[in-house]
């Protein structure tokens, strides 16, 4: 067995039992880098040296008998987490030579876990986007068929897994990021609750949405790096000082009596073979004894209105720091999406403006928070598709001001909302894409969402099928 | 409805050509018709909602710690001086 096609799970059993090293299996995930980067070009900048120095140690203390949550896993991290002395782009231009000088707290977690960092991986250039292909580096190719794209802007980071680089990586979600990548490379995308992982050196996008979180091929995996991250940061106001709870305890198989929720409106404009797909899954919820029931959601479509707005303010605000006065270079370097949604978002904040767009997107937010807080007084969770379509060929995005923020459709209310939410396979479209399902839950219900995916991809052998790379 | 597109492109620090403007303008109007769907909802007496987990104040104790070291901090600079950043003349004598 490859030794990069473990699970974190599979790759600590191995390493307390001694069966390998961590050399060997950071040895094992670069040669996989070499052989497919040509193909998928999943990462913007790769880690060889620093990634073999850390596994060193790794084993050292693997030796001595430490017991880290990560010891000795190598990771991709998507290049909006700050590194230190590590090249950081945000897979833009502007940004081309900027080495950070901290880490971000999510990395500094992970490192100080035990974890081996492999490399940074490709998004679309400031996280705005849905298919990596705005990215200055150029765009990540899908897994599964290379003339496809992988989703995003988490797109490096999903194609990385799902080709077996690396055991895990880290993205990031403002409305979809996470969720819908993962999706499209068929494997597993946690978006935690706003305010559950720290902020702290993340690449500012939308300071209200932002949420950094784990891309795993199994549940049980995406539970262990969120015991790893969540939690308190001093250092990022907005983190929650709410409890974290045992959420690798939580991936339990029971569903016994779990009220699902599922909404007609998030099936509209759904492909077939998906909304079957999604179907089928529901149907073995049932069987584990989950209850489905249909609600009443506010309609998506305006969730699209609201977040670009809140959004691209947010970004007109994050993104007027790049300067090229400390870091980087100027802003001639931003491209056409980034310009588009500074643009955009200056304008609705501006005098004359502010009340008619942003005011008003932030009111019909509260709207779209009360609606899920009565949704959730009769439903545990809340399933559909997390995509309307499998992944799209390359070229799709080019030349639409508003591609990523249609194709996120099914992700941004509950973004908007903070709410948490998990995207896992469920099946294969006659196209051979993989496509995925999710799972919503109330804000820090984590252990709830964890525990509905884990019973229904135990049901199944989706997470076991890899792409013919 | 027409965008000012060079009145926006100033506020946001932009510099952009003829050609960019024209398109951009283009793109701008189709966003806001898309976006104007808003008006269709009641939100009289609705609160707007700016922070979703409800934290405020968020404060600590005045007491200062160690920060980055001056000179990692000036690093990534591309001109520096004394120990300071450089930046363009922003008044006039």
């Amino acid at each position: 067995m490859k030794l990069n096609t473990l699970t974190i799970e599979q790759a600590r059993d191995g390493l307390q039992k001694k069966e390998f090293t961590s050399a060997e299996l950071t040895k094992a995930c670069l040669t996989r880098i070499e052989e497919t980067e040509p193909k998928i070009n999943a990462l913007v900048t790769q880690t060889a040296e620093f990634a073999l120095a850390q596994a060193k140690k790794a084993d050292e203390q693997l030796a001595a008998g430490v017991d880290l949550p990560f010891l000795g896993i190598p990771i991709v991290i998507k290049d909006n987490f700050s590194t230190k002395g590590i090249r950081t782009t945000a897979s833009s231009k502007v940004l081309d030579n900027y080495i950070p000088p901290f880490n971000a707290t999510v990395v500094q977690r992970l490192y100080d876990a035990g974890a081996v960092m492999l490399g940074k991986a490709n998004l679309d250039a400031w996280a705005h986007g849905s298919s990596t292909e705005t990215s200055d580096y150029g765009s990540t190719q899908n897994p599964w068929n290379t003339d496809f794209l992988p989703g995003g802007s988490s797109g490096g980071s999903t194609a990385s897994v799902s080709a077996d680089q690396a055991i895990a990586a880290i993205g990031s979600e403002t409305a979809g990021s996470i969720r819908q990548p993962a999706a499209w490379c068929g494997v597993v995308g946690l978006k935690p609750t706003y305010g559950r992982v720290s902020r702290y050196g993340v690449i500012a996008m939308g300071s209200s949405l932002d949420s950094p979180g784990p891309i795993t091929k199994t549940v049980k995996d995406s539970a262990i790096i969120l015991s790893v991250l969540a939690g308190k940061d001093p250092k990022d106001a907005t983190s929650s000082p709410k409890k974290t709870d045992d959420y690798i305890s939580a991936c339990k198989e029971k569903v016994q009596g779990l009220k699902i929720g599922i909404s007609d409106d998030y099936f509209n404009g759904v492909e077939k073979d998906v909304t079957k797909l999604v179907q089928e899954a529901l149907k073995e919820f049932e069987k584990l004894g989950a209850v489905v029931k249909n609600i009443k959601l506010f309609d998506p479509k305006y969730a699209i209105a609201v977040y670009t707005i809140i959004q691209r303010a947010e970004v007109s605000s994050n993104l007027a720091r790049y300067d090229g006065i400390r870091y980087g270079y100027q802003r001639e370097k931003f491209r056409e999406e980034a310009k588009r949604r500074i643009m955009l978002g200056t304008y609705t904040l501006s005098a004359g403006y502010y009340d008619q767009y942003y005011n008003k997107a932030l009111r019909v937010r509260t709207l779209i928070i009360k609606n899920f807080a009565e949704a959730f007084k009769e439903v545990d969770v809340i399933i559909g598709p997390t995509s309307p379509s499998t992944a799209l060929p390359l070229g799709a995005s080019k030349g639409h001001p508003m591609f990523g923020e249609m194709a996120d459709v099914l992700a941004e209310p509950s973004s908007i909302a903070g709410l948490c939410g998990i995207s896992i396979p469920c099946g294969f479209a006659k196209n051979g894409l993989p496509v995925g399902l999710q799972i919503t839950g109330p804000q820090f219900a984590e252990s709830l969402v964890l525990n509905a995916a884990y019973a229904y991809e135990q049901t199944t052998n989706w997470h076991e099928q890899k792409p013919n790379l | 409805m027409k965008i000012d597109v060079s009145h926006i492109a100033k506020l946001s620090n932009l510099q952009l050509s003829d050609e960019e403007k024209k398109k951009f303008e283009k793109q701008l109007e189709e966003t806001l018709d898309y976006i104007k769907k808003l008006e269709e909802i009641d939100t009289e007496n609705i609160p707007p909602t700016n922070q979703v987990n409800g934290l405020e104040n968020v404060l600590r104790e005045d007491i200062p710690s160690p920060s980055l070291p001056q000179d990692e901090v000036l690093k990534n600079a591309k001109t520096t001086h004394n120990g300071f950043f450089k930046v363009p003349a922003i008044l006039e004598k």
